[in-house]
């Protein structure tokens, strides 16, 4: 069977055009983070970790242990409860991604 | 040569300036976005606009040629820090592309999207983000201006020239003099700000003048940020030295006399430093977008557009805030990153992403050496359709510590770089 050019683009699109926005939403929600660990990352200081390229499941679970009062902290305790697990986990994809 | 002065230098340079720009307009780039501000709204909106979408062409207004931090300035006031610390240049927002005019707005014209400068001709542009900060309502307080030009009120709440004067008459002050620090009703810029600064002042005097006295006056009916911290910390390090009164407004001040009246009373000292009532920059007034109060720009939270122009963004603290949402530095900067993917996606032929977050975490040193903060998460709430902070999360430190220090100072350099470089 013959599948229109114009069928076969239009099926590619939709989900690649998710994809891009699932991308730009990651890339967002990791921005908040970036005023004290640096842009994408990359801090300029050494108080605080970079997050650029560290394992996902690993910052996954540190924002989890901040959130539910398992990692003590200054901040990240009461910021890491703003976020829900879906966002984390997005925040974790978006830095794990990132080169050091 | 000798005839061709600065003045005709700056004109030349702005003409140029302009109409290499307004060769860019057609050639190549996808939209132009002008941003007027380069504090920390608008320079993290121009890099991340950048950064996110290199097509676009991003050209950044400001009038200074240096960046002045507001943040971290109470600590020069303190004598902590030099001038020098918190001053940053624009060089790396020009290696991401972003093109810098340093120039003043004279006006917008919202309906053919054309800003106009005062030396650079006009800048027509696709999107418009506006982050101008506060302006003073100097009229609110008789004497004020004047005062301010005699150099017998300072206000240093924009750091720069102000900074530096205060400090310069803090050291001016005999062992024994008095300083007066008085706070308008809220909202005004930095909440915790004040009392910081309150601090600030007081640790110079205890290490250098312990005899003097900061007399706070605030037109609040309490502190109105980290008050149980703040109030710890003026009893326990700076006890006899501050003195704090709520409910007291400044309506007048006397440079002759050095006087400070409030409702009830008038109060002489030997340091004014009267912050007047604060409204959104003169460029968002001037261009009809203030829509609160005659002082505050309403915004959509969902994408900062301003609710009364379209093509034109408003982040900062000229917004009409959201819901228990501080006017600050590190909000400024989470705002511009929303604005920044908003104008990305619309420039795209996209609808801005449906769930925006922000965030803040603001430091306040207590002493040289030991800080306190407040944090929030806010999230979109789809119902109220604005920003709402997240239940159960945010807070403040739970005592002042030395350990906050170190990470108050990094949250500056790497807020700094996050917008500059």
């Amino acid at each position: 069977m013959r599948v229109p050019i114009f069928a076969m683009v239009a099926l590619c699109a939709v989900p690649l055009f998710a994809a891009a926005q699932e991308d730009a939403v990651a890339r967002s929600l990791a921005a908040t983070c970036a005023a004290c660990h640096g842009t994408e990352g990359r801090s300029v200081s050494k108080e605080v970790i970079p997050l650029a390229g560290l394992p996902r499941d690993f910052l996954a679970s540190q924002m989890r242990a901040f959130k539910e009062g398992r990692r003590p902290a200054t901040v990240m305790h009461q910021l890491a409860k703003g976020y829900t697990d879906r966002q984390i986990d997005a925040i974790a994809g978006y830095f794990a991604a990132q080169k050091k | 040569m000798d005839n061709f002065n600065r003045r005709d230098f700056l004109k030349l340079a702005g003409a140029a300036a302009a109409s290499s720009l307004a060769g860019c307009a057609g050639s190549g780039g996808k939209a132009r976005v002008v941003v007027i501000g380069g504090g920390f709204g608008g320079a993290t909106a121009a890099k991340y606009i950048r950064m996110w979408d290199p097509a676009i062409d991003v050209v950044l207004i400001e009038r200074a040629n240096v960046f002045t931090s507001c943040p971290m300035s109470n600590l020069v006031i303190g004598g902590h820090r030099t001038i020098d610390q918190i001053r940053h240049g624009y060089e790396g927002l020009r290696r991401h592309g972003v093109h810098i005019v340093h120039d003043e707005v004279t006006a917008i014209d919202t309906g053919k999207r054309v800003v106009k400068l005062e030396r650079g001709g006009d800048l027509t542009y696709d999107r418009l983000i506006v982050s101008p900060g506060v302006d003073f309502m100097y009229g609110e307080i008789a004497g004020y201006e004047a005062a301010l030009d005699a150099r017998r009120v300072v206000h240093a709440w924009k750091a720069g020239t102000q900074t530096i004067e205060l400090r310069k008459q803090l050291e001016g002050m005999k062992d024994g003099g008095v300083y007066l620090l008085s706070i308008p009703l809220a909202p005004y810029r930095c909440p915790p700000g004040p009392y910081e600064r309150a601090c600030q002042v007081a640790s110079y005097f205890k290490q250098a003048k312990p005899r003097s006295k900061v007399l706070v006056f605030d037109a609040n009916p309490d502190v109105t940020s980290k008050g149980p911290l703040f109030k710890k910390a003026w009893a326990e390090l700076y006890k006899g030295i501050i003195e704090y009164r709520p409910q007291a407004k400044a309506i007048a001040v006397d440079a002759g006399t050095m006087t400070v009246k409030f409702e009830f009373d008038s109060v002489r000292a030997d340091v004014l430093n009267v912050l007047p009532p604060q409204r959104a920059g003169d460029i968002a007034m001037k261009a009809g977008l203030v829509t609160a109060n005659q002082r505050w720009c309403g915004i959509d939270w969902m994408s900062t557009e301003s609710l009364a122009a379209k093509n034109v963004h408003v982040i900062g603290d000229a917004t009409l805030s959201a819901p228990l949402m501080p006017k600050s530095g590190h909000m400024a900067n989470s705002q511009a990153k929303v604005c920044a993917a908003a104008v990305v996606a619309l420039l795209n032929g996209q609808a801005p992403n449906p769930d925006p977050v922000m965030n803040n975490t603001c430091y306040s040193y207590v002493s040289g050496t030991e800080v306190i903060h407040v944090a929030s998460v806010h999230q979109w709430d789809g119902g109220k359709k604005t920003l709402i902070p997240v239940q159960g999360a945010g807070g403040v430190s739970t005592a002042r510590n030395t350990l906050e220090s170190g990470l108050a100072w990094s949250w500056a350099q790497n807020i700094w770089a996050d917008m500059l470089t």
